[in-house]
């Protein structure tokens, strides 16, 4: 085994990469889960922003393009899931996991043609000055643009929910939907943007997959992030600041792992490609002291 | 009187099955407390959230201030100056008081300044209020005063109020009726519902009756006799229960130092709790929700497990004896909650008849269910009990509260208890159901058997109770004959109320005064 081969500040610097993914699906389901509604159809919905995303980018040849595409397409998913849901009230269990299937099939349906094509290249930005910074620079600031459009969103929905008007009646129509109800506010409409921003946010996650991680289609790629996504959520407490750092644990046991598995650590494979899922969620569990949002999945039916 | 605020005309509101408002027409002057009284089912809740745009009346109309009212959402009616105080607390456990009080307002002021004007307007009312605590963590008085302060920051013409007092202490509510008294002087108007006359005598100008959805009758509550608006309300003449005086049995119940930790996070701890209870007696424990009563049946039901000699059944520890084996012996439990704890609402009456009567009434042969048993078992429950229903086959859901209610206790009582522990016997049912259950458990008295009743309605324990005690953040109170004991005293007994001061303005109403019209709440003749 060869430690000396590990260069530190790659390693550091392609955890950020590899937690983007988890960081954007986790994200958004974060707002769908405080709106009090379980999408577990994270999975069904990032493969289909992933081949949404590699389509429209071949097509257009740009990866911005495919990234709004992947958006849209991981919307129009989740606008499914809402309308089953919210407006049709079926159970939010079943139906999640039918749409994690659903869109696994729908995913590789539409990518047939376009198995083994290379995507377009997304360059790294070099932020200028901060870029030049000997160590954090490159660690931090020489990354592709969707890891700061990954934070920026986690910071806005940060600031969204603890700042604004609209985060906190989203945070009440969760809370306690009849409440929020009686008070006038509008449950199935929130709950609705809240599910429509978790699909975009989920289908942005799998076309960083597609068009950058990998990047090129393949079938089942997702391989279960979009799980560990939902499970980082949880152990965050439903918090953004905790989902941040969640992501960013998986993210670096995932690379340091691979990098151990290169240097050939005496260790079955099998351990180390676990080690992300436990580390992740042993240290969200230790920390963990978060309440789930009251109505969190219980079914909300106006009449009453 | 002065001049009208809101005038009803016709309103009517059908659901499908059940007409909630047929033709309801009054009206509220400016500062006036005007009651509406009803039944369970009476349609009161219809017709306030109708007021309150959260229901849409199929005909009639509403004229608040001389101008045509049709609120589309409460929003639309909370600009036009109608706030709303829910006898389901509609607030948010995890969220601070000052984030609930934004919820309901429409034009909210700035984080900053609110925090300012909850400290102003709760020590105007004498309501105090911290914005920053988490309201889980609040009583239920505390958790009412944030209802009613988010309706008084928003300057209401009119006030609504469901049911208000069903969860506070005797100080509580003498501290709501002053407020309201003092908001009746600056002009407000409040619309205040219950079922508990003797506040409403206390408290009220007018009062207006429904029954089954129409207006049966308009009274001024002070000159009209509680009985008679009791009747009005009900449509018959009530039966008051009768109490034989019973010999001294021997002990069939003794706690000893019943110590137990909260069983979780929001739970009470049970406290070094002491009672004997005897023979052909009713020991009734009052208190408010929250202070341990749900622990404590907890413990004598076995759903939670103490030292075996804690608990004593006729002198046998049965402190670590789980559910069943106490039931087959003898100790029977009517929890609190009827849907979801004392009856599984989604399965027939047979099938929960079974579940609590199956060691009792030998229902299973070798685990084998005895069903026509259990049918026959139903039915006679039916009987005894007067429960209104097609037939076993029903599911406890399709039962109205008190029909339930009704099942569920005699369920209790027909498998020939020697100790019988209900909490909250009557909780959300008629007033003809709740004297039938009473009635039942003083005749279960007479035959011998031991009571126990946990309630939070003072008159429902001083009207069946021989002894009576307080539990109070998981203590009980040595107890007390209940024959001749003052609400004042009682008041004492439950503690409670220690951090409200009195409001800061010249409030109307003596403490007396206050204080007879909780003696005067015993109104069922």
């Amino acid at each position: 085994m060869d430690l000396s081969s590990i260069n530190p500040i790659l390693l550091l610097a392609s955890l950020m990469v590899a937690a983007t993914p988890i960081l954007l699906a986790a994200i958004g389901e974060l707002v769908v889960e405080r709106a009090g509604v379980l999408n577990l159809g994270v999975e069904g919905m990032m493969i289909t922003g992933a081949v949404c995303g590699f389509i429209i980018a071949v097509a257009t040849g740009s990866p911005w393009l495919g990234f709004v595409g992947a958006a849209i397409g991981g919307a129009m998913l989740s606008l499914l899931f809402g309308v089953l849901t919210q407006f049709l009230l079926s159970n939010q269990v079943a139906t999640g996991l039918a749409l994690t299937l659903f869109g696994l099939g729908l995913s590789a349906l539409m990518g047939q043609n376009y198995l083994g094509i290379r995507a377009p290249a997304f360059p790294d930005i070099h932020v200028p000055l901060l870029g030049d910074i000997p160590v954090i620079g490159p660690i931090v600031f020489q990354h592709d643009p969707m890891v700061y459009v990954g934070l920026f969103i986690v910071a806005a929905v940060w600031w969204f929910l603890n700042r604004t008007r609209a985060g906190l009646v989203l945070r009440a129509v969760g809370e306690n939907h009849d409440a929020a109800h009686a008070l006038g506010y509008h449950v199935r409409q929130t709950r609705l943007l809240a599910i429509m921003f978790g699909g975009a946010c989920a289908g942005l996650g799998g076309a960083y997959l597609s068009l950058v991680r990998v990047p090129q289609w393949t079938e089942g790629m997702t391989a279960g992030a979009g799980w560990i996504a939902l499970a980082i959520v949880v152990f965050a407490s439903w918090r953004p600041g905790r989902l941040l750092l969640g992501a960013y644990i998986f993210g670096g046991v995932t690379v340091l792992q691979l990098n151990l598995q290169a240097a050939g650590l005496a260790v079955p494979v099998e351990y180390l490609s676990m080690s992300p899922y436990l580390a992740t969620i042993a240290v969200l569990v230790i920390m963990s002291a978060g309440r789930a949002p009251g109505s969190l999945g219980r079914i909300f039916h106006a009449a009453r | 009187m002065t001049e009208t605020l809101l005038a009803l005309e016709g309103l009517t509101k059908a659901y499908p099955g059940v007409v909630a408002n047929r033709n309801v027409s009054f009206s509220i002057g400016r500062g006036e407390i005007h009651a509406l009284l009803g039944e369970n089912g009476a349609g009161k809740s219809t017709l306030v959230k109708t007021i309150y745009g959260l229901v849409k009346p199929d005909s009639g109309s509403m004229i608040l201030n001389g101008a045509t009212f049709a609120p589309a959402d409460p929003g639309a009616a909370r600009r036009a100056g109608v706030a709303m105080v829910f006898q389901h607390f509609s607030l948010f456990d995890a969220m601070t008081v000052a984030e609930n009080i934004v919820l309901g307002m429409d034009i909210p002021p700035s984080p900053r300044a609110i925090a300012g004007e909850v400290k102003r307007v709760s020590h105007l009312y004498g309501l105090p209020l911290d914005p920053d605590r988490i309201v889980g963590d609040l009583s239920a008085g505390e958790r009412q005063r944030v209802e009613i302060i988010r309706c008084l920051l928003q300057d209401p013409k009119l006030l609504i109020m469901d049911e208000p007092t069903s969860v506070l202490t005797p100080q509580e509510v003498d501290i709501l009726f002053t407020t309201l008294r003092k908001l009746s002087a600056e002009g407000t108007a409040i619309l205040y519902i219950s079922h508990k006359l003797g506040e409403i005598a206390a408290l009220c100008d007018t009062a207006t009756v429904l029954r089954q959805g129409q207006v049966v009758g308009t009274c001024d509550p002070r000159q009209t006799a509680p009985r008679e608006m009791a009747e009005l309300m009900v449509g018959t003449v009530l039966q008051s229960p009768v109490r034989a005086t019973r010999p001294e049995g021997p002990i069939l119940l003794a706690l000893r130092s019943l110590t137990a930790p909260a069983p979780q996070q929001f739970g009470t701890a049970l406290k070094g709790i002491d009672l004997i209870v005897r023979g052909g007696e009713v020991v009734g424990i009052g208190g408010v929700a929250g202070n341990g009563q749900d622990e404590l049946v907890a413990a004598l039901s076995g759903e939670m497990s103490v030292d075996d000699g804690m608990v004593l059944l006729a002198d046998v520890p049965v402190g670590r004896a789980p559910v069943n084996a106490r039931r087959a012996a003898g100790l029977l439990c009517g929890p609190e909650e009827r849907l979801g704890h004392a009856a599984a609402p989604d399965m027939t009456l047979t099938e929960n008849a079974l579940m609590t009567g199956v060691a009792r009434k030998e229902l299973a042969n070798h685990g084998f269910l005895r069903w026509p048993a259990a049918r026959d078992f139903a039915k006679e429950i039916i009987a005894a009990f007067d429960v209104r229903t097609p037939g076993p086959e029903n599911t406890a859901r399709s039962l109205s509260g008190g029909n339930l209610q009704k099942f569920v206790i005699g369920r209790e009582i027909m498998q020939d208890p020697k100790v019988l522990v209900v909490n909250q016997p009557t909780w959300g049912v008629d007033a003809a159901a709740a004297a039938a259950i009473r009635q039942a458990l003083l005749t279960l008295a007479d035959q011998g058997v031991a009571v126990v009743v946990i309630s939070q309605d003072l008159d429902e324990l001083m009207e069946v109770s021989d002894r009576f005690c307080a539990l109070t953040d998981g203590r009980l109170s040595p107890s007390r004959p209940a024959r001749g004991l003052t609400v004042d005293e009682i008041g004492m007994m439950l503690g409670g109320a220690h951090d409200l001061e009195a409001p800061h303005l010249g409030a109307s109403g003596s403490t007396d005064e206050r204080l007879a019209s909780h003696m005067k709440q015993d109104t069922r003749p």
